[in-house]
């Protein structure tokens, strides 16, 4: 699927905010850091979630979250958006730390940022088709017919081509993330947020979305921070991947982490391929 | 010791929310002037509260109405000023009954509606999503609905009045037997426009600003959960209710209206 030639970032549109236009891997600007996390800490009451979380996340990589359930994941993932501060510590995101800056100018990072929360996060009163535009009919200047033809596209890429008249409510768990999905990239923004994408999904689907997130790293450059329990499609889509343990982040190439010396990481890892590959799955 | 230090953390409490109140209701109007427009969201809240609010607006108005007749009647006559039937249901509808019955109702339907929609909002993470696309909750959600109350209660009253009228008309003349001009002169006679009219009209407006500002601060401010949509709904009934009732003391007392 060519989004970069078809997307919003293919010279039709004047979006009102700076976007990556250049591909990272020839400007040399792949593996610069975008998501920064500077000894952070965090709690929720008696509850710590974070104790010195010190790890970054590189521009135009897929990058996977993973861990015990209950250990951060989304957490680090709202913590980016700004939508969760930390105790202490530093969060910088494409050069801003996220802590010093109020209300109003997170809005001017997050146009850079597109968010999958876990459950979708549609808003109930708006069809899928209005959900999936609302970003551009808020952010750009296009046309009603252009605004069609570009969220008829994104429907397409996330396998749901005929549901735009539908109301969120008419889908199920796993299409109406799909749709969320199609709305986080419809801007092609510079960081894409995933919380569990491939919960829920049947395998079709979890390849689909894999291919459409390598489709979105490759033509647009985007940099994808995706959480999951899923190790299979963890080992085949990222190029890095942080695993949370005991508030801290332990990070490295998938291999690196899959033969970890860390038992409680390797461990996780075999765990969940061992469960994959028994007999109870299937071939 | 430990009952003072409840009471007095009560206290704090309640000034905090008032404090975080104040700042919330500066941010809707900042929002009201602040573009882009949004007439359509605008014009399906004014939809939700107006339109939806009728049949009960209606219905308890006329029913209001009519038990006024009948009690009023019933006192009157112990005094042999029926003649004031019209007077004594005119006034007591436009000056206090009818602002102050149709503020309860409306924040029974329609105030715990809104608060419930935006604290399912609040739960479902869909005013994050709207902050991630970096559009303001507050401008988005809780400004139109907010208006659209304020823009409803005024005119939900009118009905109200209307109906409750035609109601005390219906008893007094057509079943209680007071001559209808003596009824519609005596109504006439004793409302003033500039005083009771206007009087009615401050007390509906307020009454909207404060049910539609209760209502989306209750839903906005709620705990992302199930028990926390129906702490907000709750809340919005109960602390709407009272704020009426307190405002319209206020109100009369200040305004004399």
């Amino acid at each position: 699927m060519p989004l970069a030639a078809a997307g919003p970032t293919g010279g039709r549109m004047p979006l009102s905010y700076p976007r990556v236009q250049e591909d990272p891997a020839k400007s040399g600007l792949e593996g610069e850091a975008r998501v920064q996390f500077e000894d952070v800490h965090l709690s929720f009451g008696q509850r710590r979630v974070f104790e010195g979380l010190d790890c970054s996340f590189a521009r135009g990589r897929i990058s996977v979250i993973m861990g015990g359930s209950g250990c951060g994941k989304s957490t680090l993932l709202r913590m980016i958006a700004g939508l969760v501060h930390p105790d202490s510590g530093r969060v910088v995101v494409a050069g801003e730390e996220i802590g010093a800056l109020a209300e109003r100018e997170l809005f001017r990072v997050r146009e850079r940022i597109g968010m999958l929360f876990q459950y979708g996060a549609l808003l109930d009163s708006l069809t899928i088709f209005d959900n999936v535009a609302l970003p551009l009919r808020e952010h750009t200047t296009l046309s009603e017919a252009d605004i069609a033809d570009e969220v008829g596209r994104r429907l397409v890429a996330v396998g749901l081509p005929d549901t735009g008249a539908l109301f969120p409510r008419q889908l199920s768990g796993g299409m109406r993330r799909r749709a969320a999905l199609a709305r986080a990239i419809v801007t092609d923004p510079e960081i894409v947020l995933c919380d569990e994408p491939f919960s829920g999904l049947d395998p079709l689907n979890v390849r689909r979305i894999e291919k459409l997130f390598a489709t979105l790293n490759e033509q647009l450059g985007i940099s994808l921070l995706v959480t999951s329990h899923h190790v299979p499609s963890s080992l085949r889509m990222a190029n890095q991947i942080v695993f949370l343990v005991d508030g801290r982040a332990v990070c490295g190439s998938p291999q690196e982490l899959r033969h970890s010396a860390d038992e409680r990481v390797a461990g996780f890892f075999a765990a969940e391929l061992d469960a994959d590959a028994s007999p109870e799955n299937g071939p | 010791m430990n009952t003072l230090r409840k009471l007095g953390f009560r206290a704090y409490s309640f000034i905090v929310h008032l404090g975080r109140m104040a700042v919330f209701l500066g941010a809707i109007a900042l929002n009201t002037v602040r573009p882009p427009w949004r007439l359509r969201r605008f014009a399906g809240e004014l939809f939700d509260v107006g339109v939806l609010s009728l049949a009960i607006v209606c219905l308890s108005g006329a029913t209001v109405g009519a038990v006024l007749g009948l009690q009023g009647y019933t006192t009157l006559t112990r005094f042999g000023a029926e003649n004031s039937l019209g007077a004594v249901v005119g006034l007591s509808l436009v000056r206090e009954l009818g602002p102050v019955l149709t503020a309860l109702l409306v924040t029974g339907r329609a105030g715990s509606a809104m608060a419930a929609e935006i604290a399912s909002m609040v739960t479902t993470e869909q005013l994050d999503g709207l902050r991630m696309m970096s559009i303001d909750p507050i401008h988005f959600v809780v400004t139109p609905k907010a208006l659209a109350m304020l823009v409803a209660m005024p005119m939900l009253n009118a009905l109200f009045i209307g109906f409750a009228l035609f109601g005390g008309y219906l008893v007094g003349v057509q079943l209680l037997g007071v001559d209808g001009g003596t009824y519609v002169t005596s109504m006439e006679n004793a409302i003033t426009l500039e005083d009771d009219v206007a009087g009615t009209l401050l007390k509906s407006v307020i009454f909207g600003a404060l049910v539609g500002l209760i209502a989306t601060y209750r839903g906005y401010t709620s705990e992302a959960s199930s028990s926390g949509v129906s702490a907000a709904t709750t809340g919005t009934v109960v602390t709407g209710s009272v704020a009426i009732l307190l405002f319209d003391y206020v109100i009369t007392a200040l305004w004399g209206v």
